[in-house]
């Protein structure tokens, strides 16, 4: 049987594809069914759900498409927890090979820095950096690959100091490779498993801070986000809580669609591992 | 006792040298902020290019870098974290003042989430591939992908506006001049909302960690030696699977710790709880950059200071720890 075959029998990796594909879905199709700007007055304001048929979700404080603006938000969560965690990855699989390959002094050095990263909170530093460097796509991106890299980083260098020692890196020392070449073409692509096995845990982290970091007003203000959504409906959470609960569930089932694909990774290969 | 004592004192050198990268770090960060500390003060005093000349140099924000950073240790060396614009206060009271009540947040949502959630583990590894292991499992899993900012909008929701059972938000009820217990009870009664809230999550967590913990207990060969002699499934479970899962949990009880204090930021918000996370968020709203920093500087201290009492914990608890570090 395909992979992919045996990845989709596994019930939760089923449920998890099914809601990543209509998460996808919103964000392509977003400009396609809410084409112009979602931050627009599209009605009255303040429209509860299910009232108003051209506006199926109603209207936030503004009067703003409430669907319009989850469609759109879909876009900004995505983006930013995939390019977060990609960025996490690049940045720990590095740090960690470098560490493992080159050991004593570098690898101490580097360790203690991994330490340091994983004292301090990893949202208080993304706060602070976005708050000194100032809210934008790129920067709320950067700040959150800021704290992620750490697991990574540790994962990639265990993985190297039990690969550096097979035959294949001895045979690659032999025929005069330079040492960086080694690490990186011959170490770091069989380190990476592992290290990739993270990602679901990683870009669903990423999505829950680029939520809360919006929600406290640091996301990008050019962007429609779902965290930027709660904290707007939060103003009349007593007279409209639905402005703050929609977005919210969106969010819930993005984060549970990542953990649940996840899962369904982690038990496809733990089956052909108990095959082999 | 002596082990742990050694143990304490490696992991010390070790602390003092993550804690200067780490120092290193917020110095560079207050560096590429926009505008220094004089910039800062003059607009929220007012003053002309003569003032601001003098307080550069008065405040040696003249000088190079290095000097800068050295400056910078030396005065973190007495404890001294600078002057809060926002605040006009000492930074070192203004945290001080706010850390209590985090500490207080951050005790009651992990004794919460650590207590019930392997409580839960328990209950449902007790039985691998039972319902009750797959629903906890399934739930816990949902649970696990709430935002704590948005679960506590929907606490707040329920339980302070439709059914009026508890506060709203803040630590105590203004008007009250309660002493003694009845103040006690009424910043409980105010915290069981900002608790749930930020405990809920790492329950689901602790839950699937104990779970996971007993499902590779139970494969182990003590297992089936304890089985071979008879025991009784209850005792089994709790004198073997879970005391093994559980002894694995404490260590994230450590590990978790950073990542409750970020957490905390958010929740405190939420609930206007006046603690160091909401101190955190009104430093970015008053662009008071050196605040901010020195709260980054004394959660990492707080980390570390948490992370050796969970690693002397250990250390007591699982007699393998350290035997081989001190000769033994």
């Amino acid at each position: 049987m395909n992979p992919l075959r045996r990845f989709l029998r596994v019930p939760e990796a089923r449920a998890g594809v099914v809601i990543l594909a209509a998460l996808l879905a919103m964000a392509l199709s977003a400009s396609l069914f809410f084409p112009g700007d979602p931050q627009a007055i599209a009605g009255p304001a303040l429209l509860p759900p299910f009232k108003d048929w051209s506006l199926p979700l109603g209207t936030d404080r503004l009067g703003r498409d409430v669907l319009a603006e989850l469609f759109h938000g879909a876009r900004t969560s995505l983006a930013v927890g995939i390019a977060a965690a990609a960025a996490a990855l690049v940045i720990g699989a590095i740090i960690g090979t470098l560490a493992g390959f080159a050991g004593g002094l570098i690898d101490e050095l580097l360790m203690r820095t991994t330490d340091a990263f994983q004292t301090v909170p990893s949202f208080l530093l993304a706060l602070a950096f976005v708050s000194v460097v100032g809210p934008s796509l790129g920067v709320v991106v950067a700040a959150i690959a800021l704290g992620a890299w750490t697991g990574p980083a540790r994962v990639a260098r265990a993985e190297v100091l039990s690969i550096r020692e097979r035959d294949f890196v001895a045979g690659a020392r032999v025929t005069g490779m330079h040492p960086l070449e080694i690490a990186f073409r011959e170490i770091l692509p069989n380190a990476l498993p592992p290290v990739l096995a993270l990602s679901s845990v990683i870009v669903a982290a990423a999505i829950l801070t680029e939520a809360a970091l919006s929600f406290l007003g640091l996301g990008d203000p050019n962007r429609v986000t779902w965290g930027g959504m709660i904290a707007e409906g939060r103003a009349v959470l007593r007279t409209a809580p639905f402005l703050s609960i929609i977005p919210g569930i969106a969010l819930v089932l993005t984060v549970l669609g990542v953990y649940l694909a996840g899962e369904g990774v982690v038990e496809t290969t733990a089956v052909r591992r108990s095959l082999s | 006792m002596n082990r742990a004592l050694i143990l304490l004192r490696r992991r010390l050198v070790g602390s003092i040298f993550v804690l200067l990268i780490v120092v290193i770090g917020t110095f560079l960060l207050l560096e590429l902020a926009p505008g220094d500390a004089v910039d800062a003060y003059i607009v929220s005093t007012g003053g002309d290019a003569g003032m601001i000349e003098l307080l550069r140099h008065r405040w040696g924000l003249d000088q190079s870098e290095l000097t800068r950073l050295a400056n910078y240790l030396w005065a973190l060396l007495h404890l001294d974290l600078g002057q809060s614009v926002a605040f006009s206060r000492p930074i070192r009271d203004v945290i001080l003042e706010r850390l209590p009540t985090t500490l207080i947040l951050m005790g009651s949502a992990t004794a919460l989430s650590f207590g019930l959630g392997s409580a839960l583990g328990i209950y449902a590894g007790a039985r691998p591939g039972s319902f009750r292991d797959r629903f906890l499992s399934i739930g816990s899993l949902a649970l696990y992908a709430v935002p704590g900012f948005w679960l506590g909008l929907v606490l707040i929701v329920i339980f302070a506006v439709d059914l009026r059972w508890l506060p709203i938000g803040g630590i105590e009820s203004i008007a009250s001049i309660k002493t003694g217990l009845g103040r006690a009870a009424d910043i409980a009664v105010h915290l069981v909302l900002p608790v749930s809230a930020l405990g809920f999550i790492y329950l689901a967590l602790y839950l699937r960690m104990t779970r996971a913990g007993m499902a590779e207990a139970w494969r182990q060969d003590f297992v089936l030696a304890a089985r071979a002699r008879g025991l009784s499934r209850r005792r089994i479970v709790f004198a073997h699977v879970a005391r093994n899962a559980l002894l694995s949990l404490v260590t994230m009880l450590g590990l978790q710790s950073a990542q409750m204090l970020g957490g905390s930021v958010v929740i405190e918000s939420v609930f206007a709880v006046p603690g160091l996370g909401r101190l955190a968020q009104e430093a970015v709203a008053a662009r008071d950059t050196p605040l901010l920093l020195g709260i980054i500087l004394v959660s990492a201290v707080l980390v570390i200071l948490i992370n050796l009492l969970v690693d002397i914990a250990y250390a007591l608890l699982d007699p393998r720890v350290g035997a081989s570090e001190t000769g033994a």
